[in-house]
């Protein structure tokens, strides 16, 4: 059979399976007893076992399968779940990882899955012998009640309300039995609260018993009461009602625990129905379909077309003042201003398709430095570019195996301090202006600038004089130069010396910046800022002389307009007074070597005062035009490293505007 | 190439009164002029960038690049948008007047005088009746550092 055209489908979402199941084996380490999250985890697997089995993956399916079993028996409440038997899942879910990824990459997805099947089948075995005094049900009369439902029948006895075992016995010609069914379930509603039936509602309503059924109910009436309504259905041969003593019951319930009292596989169908149930309301699965990201910038780059063409049909329809014509031309820009906000969302996605990999691997990490680390992720619904996406997940990984590795201390050490036991790693997005900053915070050691020091000079990396010039920043950021590793010894988490300098220079290839703030004993942050590359952002569109550029609004402070007496010059260089502060003149005149005929400076010169950081310069530019917002373009490959442009937009008009890189401006 | 005689197909564009010749397998598309932005701090011989539905596209000017004297732009003057690679780039050229066959036994390797730097972008000339058609490297007119298929 010919499954390659399902194979990419197959990989897609075994990978968010095994995700899934990833988070929510987390999350069973949190709470254990929740027995929902068990029961996603089953339904996860037995997809992906399924799936695996249709693409003849054995032993992707195999393994799966003995999950799956394992899922079973906690679910059933067989296996407790312990943090044995999370480790092995994880491990499980581990290898699964391994196959699918093989098979992505063009593999097989073989892989010796033995030992885990064994450590699997080994849970699955011990079963048997905690079996025995597993299940915790109560039984009395002719039903058999578990925990949940004997508490409400035990609450009961406090008010009005009183437990009934109500059993009603059909007559033999009946052939409507559902009918009767629902009318003694309704009468009995009327009169009380129906806790448990027997056989389940379901059953009764497929008429899937003979003659007989039990009904357990809480009612404020009295026995005879209640019979004396029952009986007035027709077609019912007899109703046998007895008051449950719980009294007695819980003496008998002693004596109960001792039998071994499966859960009948009826048990089984109800969990499984309120589960389903409870996902119906926590979680609406979103559909979703797969385009490649090449299709949307096409679509991007056509749609802008399409709104260079509104722009021209929105003057013509103003000069020929046709009403009809306006109308149209104006619900049309008014749509295409719809579409163009799903066009650009569409590219963006959530930052959480990157973090989601990390509690797993911090998990994983803390074990194996014997390290106590709680992580805890804000912002993961901040969105930014699919392209920055796929290039911040390593930076990121690095990151956070150094704070784990260097930053957070063992737990007898962090005691020793006075700290708690537990470190903590926060990681967080957020959105500010056109840039998106993911922080890496650990609440550990901090970073010993004496330390970073020494060792960047016994390094070679910088000379010892150079270090009382230094500030804090800078010497932080030594640690970011290649060959530099402080760790006393060497691990195989971190501490290679490679990975820091790789994550500057990832992040510097995006445009980002990465910055330290540490405070030693305490911690230390690690501070990314990214651009939102390919993004719609904000700029002032300025003249100079007859061209047009484009300067991002984020690094814009104000504009102003000055006079020619107000330019002062410091050491060749023009300055002009800025709210107290000297600010250095940039003429992006000479600077982009716009042909210019007078060389006379006029009496006022607009300009824009840009920052970088905190520090400014003013830019002289011939006139403003305006606010807009502009789509960021990249030059093509052809013009790379083109001094302070950073880009290019299409104006309204259909011409390039030229995106000003101020960062280079300023020094 | 099914043809027993081999040929190549070529876009036969004009710059002063010589035609040049350039693979049709190596052309997007032809364009008219139209607004040119101009970059800073980019060699002389680039034009600068076009908007070509929805794609900055950089432009060289082929007469700046050959050492021909600037002509102003007319109604003929085109853009002969080329893709070398992943690269893409608008030529301006004079007129854009034809699409013709040549075959490869027509082509020769470019004369050996060297009269002008021009000649190092001749990837091989072709005698076409009275005509001589040049036929230019484009990895090299746009100074691409790759290899490039002999």
């Amino acid at each position: 059979m010919e499954m390659n055209q399902y194979l990419d489908l197959f990989i897609e979402e075994s990978k968010e399976h095994l995700q899934n199941c990833n988070d929510l084996l987390l999350k069973l380490e949190q709470s254990p007893e929740d027995l929902f999250i068990v029961n996603e985890i089953f339904r996860s697997a037995h997809t992906l076992k399924g799936m695996s089995a249709t693409m003849e993956f054995n032993d992707l399916a195999q393994l799966t399968h003995q999950m799956e079993n394992v899922l079973d028996l906690i679910r059933n409440e067989k296996l407790a779940v312990s943090s044995q038997v999370l480790d092995i899942l994880f491990l499980a879910a581990d290898y699964l990882e391994e196959m699918v990824e093989s098979i992505a990459s063009g593999g097989n997805g073989q892989l010796n899955v033995e030992t885990v099947v064994k450590q699997l089948q080994s849970l699955d075995g011990k079963e048997q012998l905690e079996n025995v005094n597993a299940p915790e049900t109560v039984q009395f009369g002719k039903l058999t009640y578990d925990d949940y439902e004997w508490t409400v029948l035990s609450q009961s006895k406090d008010t009005d309300y009183h437990p009934f075992e109500v059993t009603v016995q059909l007559h033999k010609d009946c052939l409507l039995k559902a009918v009767r069914v629902f009318m003694v379930f309704e009468t009995l509603e009327k009169n009380g609260e129906i806790i448990k039936s027997h056989p389940q509602a379901t059953a009764l309503e497929e008429e899937q018993f003979d003659f007989e059924f039990t009904v357990t109910i809480l009612s404020s009436n009295t026995k005879e009461e209640i019979e004396m309504e029952l009986l007035k259905i027709s077609e019912i041969d007899a109703v046998e009602i007895i008051a449950i003593d719980l009294s007695q019951a819980s003496e008998e319930a002693a004596v109960a625990v001792e039998q071994v009292v499966l859960p009948t596989e009826k048990e089984v169908e109800v969990t499984q129905q309120q589960t389903s149930s409870f996902k119906q309301q926590s979680k609406h699965a979103t559909k979703t379909i797969r385009v490649n990201i090449e299709r949307l910038d096409i679509l991007m780059n056509l749609f802008e077309e399409l709104v260079i063409d509104r722009g021209r049909l929105l003057q013509i329809s103003q000069d020929l003042d046709h009403q009809g014509l306006q109308e149209t031309v104006e619900h049309m820009s008014r749509i295409s201003g719809d579409l163009q906000n799903i066009i650009l969302n569409m590219r963006m996605v959530p930052i959480d398709t990157v973090f989601n990999r990390f509690p797993k691997m911090v998990r994983q990490l803390a074990k194996d430095l014997h390290k106590s680390v709680n992580l805890e992720i804000i912002g993961a619904q901040t969105e930014l570019d699919r392209t920055v996406i796929d290039e911040i997940g390593d930076p990121l990984v690095h990151l956070i195996r150094n704070a784990m590795d260097h930053g957070i201390e063992k737990p007898e050490e962090r005691i020793a301090k006075g700290k708690s036991q537990q470190g903590t790693i926060i990681l967080k997005a957020y959105h500010s202006g056109n840039h998106i900053f993911i922080e890496i915070t650990d609440d550990g050691a901090g970073i010993n600038k004496d330390n970073v020091c020494r060792k960047a000079i016994s390094k070679g990396i910088i000379k010892e004089e150079e270090i009382a010039s230094m500030e804090d920043q800078d010497i932080y950021q030594l640690i970011f130069s290649s060959g530099f590793s402080t760790a006393k010894e060497i691990s195989d988490v971190s501490g290679r010396g490679v990975g820091l300098d790789v994550v500057k220079s990832t992040i510097e290839s995006l445009g980002g910046y990465v910055t330290i703030q540490s405070n030693e004993g305490n911690g230390s942050t690690f501070s990314i800022q990214l651009p939102l590359t390919l993004s719609i952002i904000s700029a002032m569109l300025v003249e100079v002389e007859n061209e047009k550029y484009a300067i991002p609004l984020s690094s814009i402070i104000e504009t102003a307009i000055i006079k020619k007496a107000d330019i002062m010059k410091t050491h060749n260089q023009q300055v002009i007074d800025f709210r107290g502060k000297v600010v250095p003149l940039v003429s992006l005149q000479s600077i982009f070597e716009v042909n210019d005929e007078s060389e006379e400076i006029p009496e006022t010169l607009s300009v824009v005062i840009v920052r970088k950081g905190e520090k400014l310069a003013a830019l002289i530019v011939s006139s403003f035009i305006g606010q807009q917002e502009i789509v960021l373009k990249s030059l093509g490959d052809y013009l790379t490293n083109v001094f302070a442009i950073s880009g290019a937009t299409i104006l309204g008009d259909g011409q390039v505007a030229l995106i000003i890189d101020c960062n280079e401006l300023i020094k | 190439m099914e043809n027993k005689q081999h040929t190549v197909q070529l876009i036969v564009f004009q710059l002063g009164d010589k035609e040049y010749g350039v693979p049709v397998a190596d052309v997007l598309s032809i364009e008219k002029i139209e607004h040119i932005t101009r970059v800073p701090g980019t060699e002389k011989y680039i034009k600068g960038v076009i908007n070509l539905r929805g794609v900055i596209l950089p432009i060289v000017d082929l007469r700046t690049r050959f050492n021909l004297p600037e002509h102003p732009y007319s109604e003929h003057t085109r853009i002969i948008i080329t893709k070398k690679g992943e690269k893409e780039v608008g030529l301006i050229v004079d007129a854009a007047n034809d699409v013709i066959d040549v075959a490869t036994s027509q082509l020769e390797p470019p004369p050996e005088v060297v009269g002008t730097e021009s000649f190092d972008y001749i990837k091989a000339v072709a005698k076409m009746n009275q005509q001589i058609l040049i036929l230019i490297d484009l990895a090299k007119v746009l100074n691409i550092e790759e290899n490039v298929e002999v």
